[in-house]
């Protein structure tokens, strides 16, 4: 009859914890979207032979990508500014989002690497064979090289957004109330010590089941495109 | 009819040098070849024979001499690199086709996104070079799909739907198994025979004496000497040249 009372409990905290795991999930998407778009730009600049473009790209890919995650998250939420004023109107930055800037910088380190590396797998033959034909290089980029990249891309990038993901309940040090957070409030609210192993398992299960089959399919992709 | 241009020579290189750090490769080059020759350049490997090659299309910029392909100056930092890769095709050992790309889109692309022509004029091309490589139902694989030797006789028709001058063949057989070889060459000749002007960097001595014109030696980034494959291989006069044919043939 415990265990039943226990387990009614839990089910009880369940949607305060699951809204707080929505919030790690908003955080992820909206990190892995900034991330990768100013990756690719980063990852691009970092290919680049002008050297006024190549070498800060390449800068700050190294700089982003060997700082601890939970470091830059600090940077983000301490040195942004609470709140932006746009042509007279005043928007509130909560921590939340200045923990998603956070976590941007990371993601796009690391998917500029994705990027490069992409793109140099491609054999330097392509390169020449597209410049006999008079491609210029960028139309090569674009055109021939990128393309034969996606694919290749697409598994190491569903492992960043997994990483990503594993990564969001750092913010929990800097005050969001995302999962984690929410679970440490539940377990205080409850002050039961028999909560505490069925909850933290609880959490690690909402991790788990959200971010194992996104690195299954990545696993699945990336043997997909190694025998093509 | 201009009488005068058949006696010029289509290409010619003049005292080409090349360096690659401190390794000087190409150590004066003197080259002529007329519209409709072909060419072969033979000798031992590393004598700088791809890069000759690669030197006549600008892969590869040169150090110093000049190098001219009709009125193109190929040397010129400002040439029209677009004008230059419309007159001059080439086929590369690993085919080298997009592997994301139709056999149809690998010889039809450049034409229609480099050269802007008209995509079903183009594509009607392309399918026709495609049966004349004896490739008519592969137009709508993958290169991955396709043998090494059918890979390369898609490459030719890709160099060749550029509708160029002349056409460089950089060791296209050196990366295919010996069953595939000849009908590679096969297509070499047939290109040849039509009347494109050919250079073609070869370890295939057989189908240099046979479909060559003429015959260039390079040794240690020098043209040691040139002629005539009946002669070349007959009375070959330069010592390293009779080492490297005793070794060859």
């Amino acid at each position: 009859m415990g265990d039943l009372n226990l387990f009614g409990r839990l089910l009880e905290w369940m949607p305060f914890l699951l809204k707080g795991f929505g919030l790690n999930i908003l955080m992820s998407v909206l990190a892995i979207t900034i991330g990768t778009t100013v990756g690719t730009f980063l990852g691009l600049g970092q290919l680049s032979s002008l050297r006024i473009v190549g070498w800060p790209s390449r800068l700050a890919t190294q700089l982003f990508r060997n700082a601890p995650w939970l470091v830059l998250l600090f940077y983000c939420i301490f040195l942004m500014p609470y709140q932006v004023s746009i042509g007279g109107s005043v928007i509130v930055l909560p921590s939340w989002l200045r923990a998603t800037i956070g976590f941007s910088f990371p993601v796009a380190a690391n998917f500029s690497e994705i990027v490069r590396g992409a793109v140099n797998s491609v054999p330097r033959g392509q390169w020449e064979a597209a410049e006999a034909l008079g491609y210029r290089r960028s139309a090569t980029l674009f055109r021939i090289i990128l393309p034969q990249c996606i694919t290749r891309m697409i598994p190491p990038w569903m492992n960043l957004y997994a990483l990503l993901l594993t990564a969001t309940p750092l913010s929990v040090i800097v005050g969001v109330e995302e999962a984690l957070g929410r679970t440490q409030a539940a377990v205080q609210a409850m002050s039961d010590s028999r909560m505490l192993i069925p909850i933290y398992l609880s959490l690690l299960a909402m991790f788990f089941i959200y971010t194992w089959p996104i690195n299954r399919l990545s696993l699945m992709l990336e043997r997909r495109f190694r025998t093509k | 009819m201009n009488f005068s241009s058949s006696s010029q020579p289509l290409i010619a290189l003049r005292g080409v040098r090349k360096s690659f750090g401190a390794v000087e490769v190409l150590r004066g080059i003197d080259i002529d070849i007329r519209k409709g020759e072909v060419v072969a350049i033979i000798g031992p490997s590393g004598s700088g024979k791809s890069t000759i090659l690669r030197t006549i299309n600008g892969l590869t910029p040169i150090n110093e001499g000049v190098i001219t392909v009709g009125e193109i100056r190929v040397n010129d930092p400002k040439v029209d690199k677009v004008k230059l890769r419309h007159r001059v095709g080439m086929v590369f050992q690993q085919y080298n086709l997009f592997p994301h790309k139709t056999v149809l889109e690998n010889v039809a692309m450049a034409p229609i996104q480099v050269l802007k022509q008209p995509r079903p004029q183009v594509e009607e091309r392309a399918r026709k070079l495609l049966g004349e490589m004896r490739l008519p139902d592969k137009a709508s694989s993958y290169p991955g799909e396709l043998s090494g030797g059918q890979q390369q006789r898609v490459a030719i028709a890709r160099a060749l739907c550029m509708e160029p001058e002349v056409i460089l063949f950089d060791e296209v057989t050196a990366a295919l198994d010996p069953e595939m070889v000849k009908e590679v060459l096969s297509a070499v000749r047939k290109v040849a025979e039509d009347g494109m002007t050919c250079i073609l960097v070869t370890h295939e001595m057989g189908f240099a004496r046979e479909a060559a014109d003429h015959i260039y030696f390079t040794d240690k980034g020098v043209i040691v000497e040139h002629a005539p494959p009946a002669d070349f291989f007959a009375r070959a006069s330069d010592p390293r040249t009779k080492e490297f044919l005793s070794k060859v043939l």
